[in-house]
């Protein structure tokens, strides 16, 4: 098998290899294209992060009221529907279902509709996950915020939050870097990201191998920048003395 | 709001005829590739714990490869490499039950590993005080206790599993979201079409997801 990485600085539409492998005058070589393509995957796997750690969030902490059975049977009913439906179908739902339900949603692009369908469906693992960082912590935490005179709110805010974020964080770097992978199912609705790309360069070229290769290494290096980030993150946020905080990276 | 659903879309006939299909496929992947993965996933897994250099290095590749990369990209690699590689085109659904089985067998040999590492090592001494070589041992005394120990992950893999089989829709491959989406689109409803889809993977999901929670304080009694 012989590589034929000149692919890259072929002009899409004439498929002919140009001087330089960026595109001239508003035209587009395929490098040009898997850039772009990246931006996108960048896009909604931010954006979908950033709306998954909100809801998650949330949800995760109302799961852990006390005394409220009603709020944490509603979170738990959250969970259970975003966790046992496929992302695809989920993704699908959003684009096809919601907007024929309300004409609102109608008008809204493609790429909103994903990135709240990721951004769901990852709030779902993110709250388990803030649940069970707040329910590792010892009940005395808890009482110590009430003796203080703490209201409920209080108490999350200035003892038991900032306590459970720094404990699960390594799962939270897992979810990070799931959610880079995850925005691959953006394709199905069209979305023009990486594996969008892949397909349809895939197609035009017949140099899947070269194509693949380079849309495997853009997510690699993405998921990879994330891991470094979040690890970078966990090590300022190390609490001292805790057992769950003396390892090292992963 | 204005749904209207119509009611007919869910007729028999049209189950039979493109879900029902579809869902066997899918319920075929997911056994194959469990089996498949929990068997190859376990090899990795004494790959790994094996101490020897040749063996551990490209097995911790081969695994954290797979899980750096996203799932619909390793369908399309191997729709593309497999038919490169044996010469022949062989279709969506044999290449999807091929890549199915190599990914997840990533995913299953860290689950398994865990299983192995939280066998006492007393159990291990005990099987070579018994005279048992390095196969016996594994087979007979290591690899029964992980395995039940990690029963519950290995469902809860196995639901995961599931759900993710319907990606294989990038290669076009007859799945049960594939079944859905083909009556949808032939009876002009995708939107009942998606609709039934989801219900029809939360309830089985579902369902299989509190069996494997019945499953675990079960053994967590025994234990």
């Amino acid at each position: 098998m012989s590589w034929d990485w000149q692919v890259f600085c072929q002009d899409t539409i004439t498929q002919e290899v140009g001087q330089s492998c960026f595109g001239k005058n508003g035209d587009i070589t395929y490098l040009n294209w898997l850039l772009s393509a990246w931006g996108w995957t960048l896009s909604v796997a931010l954006l979908a992060l950033v709306i998954a750690l909100i809801v998650g969030s949330v949800i995760g902490t109302l799961r852990t009221l006390p005394d409220r059975p009603w709020v944490v049977g509603l979170g738990n009913a959250w969970v259970e529907l975003f966790r046992n439906i496929p992302l695809l179908v989920q993704v699908f739902v959003w684009y096809h279902v919601i907007p024929s339900i309300f004409p609102v949603m109608k008008g809204v692009d493609g790429f909103v509709l994903v990135v709240i369908a990721i951004g769901l469906f990852t709030s779902a693992r993110i709250a388990e996950q803030v649940r069970s960082g707040i329910q590792a912590l010892p009940r005395g935490q808890r009482y110590a915020g009430m003796a203080m005179g703490f209201t409920t709110y209080q108490t999350y805010r200035y003892v038991l939050l900032p306590m459970a974020y720094r404990i699960i964080m390594p799962p939270l770097t897992s979810e990070a870097m799931n959610v880079f992978k995850n925005s691959s199912v953006a394709f199905a609705v069209s979305v023009a990201e990486l594996t969008m790309f892949a397909m349809q360069a895939q197609e035009e070229t017949a140099r899947g191998v070269e194509i693949y290769l380079a849309v495997t290494a853009c997510y690699v290096f993405s998921a990879l920048v994330i891991n470094r980030i979040m690890a970078f993150i966990e090590k300022r946020t190390r609490v001292p003395g805790m057992i769950a905080a003396s390892g090292g990276g992963h | 709001m204005n749904l209207q659903i119509d009611w007919s879309f869910f007729s028999s006939d049209l189950f039979v005829n493109y879900v029902w299909k579809g869902l066997q496929y899918s319920l075929l992947l997911t056994v194959i590739a469990t089996l498949g993965g929990i068997f190859f996933g376990t090899l990795l897994a004494l790959m790994r714990l094996s101490g020897k250099k040749a063996l551990e290095v490209p097995a911790t590749i081969y695994v954290n490869g797979m899980r750096s990369i996203p799932l619909v990209m390793v369908i399309l690699w191997f729709f593309l490499l497999v038919p490169m590689i044996i010469g022949k085109p062989i279709g969506a659904e044999s290449s999807a039950i091929i890549t199915f089985v190599a990914f997840e067998a990533a995913y299953f040999s860290e689950i398994m590993r865990a299983g192995i590492q939280s066998i006492p090592r007393g159990q291990v001494f005990a099987g070579q005080a018994l005279g048992m070589s390095y196969g016996q041992n594994m087979r007979l005394v290591v690899l029964p206790q992980a395995f039940r120990n990690m029963l519950p992950v290995l469902l809860t893999q196995t639901i995961i599993l599931f759900q993710d089989t319907s990606l294989v829709y990038a290669i076009g491959a007859y799945d049960m979201l594939k079944g859905f989406d083909i009556a949808g689109k032939n009876f002009g409803r995708p939107v009942e079409a998606y609709l039934a889809a989801a219900v029809t993977y939360f309830v089985l999901c579902y369902a299989l997801s509190w069996f494997v929670k019945r499953l675990h304080k079960k053994i967590a009694i025994i234990r």
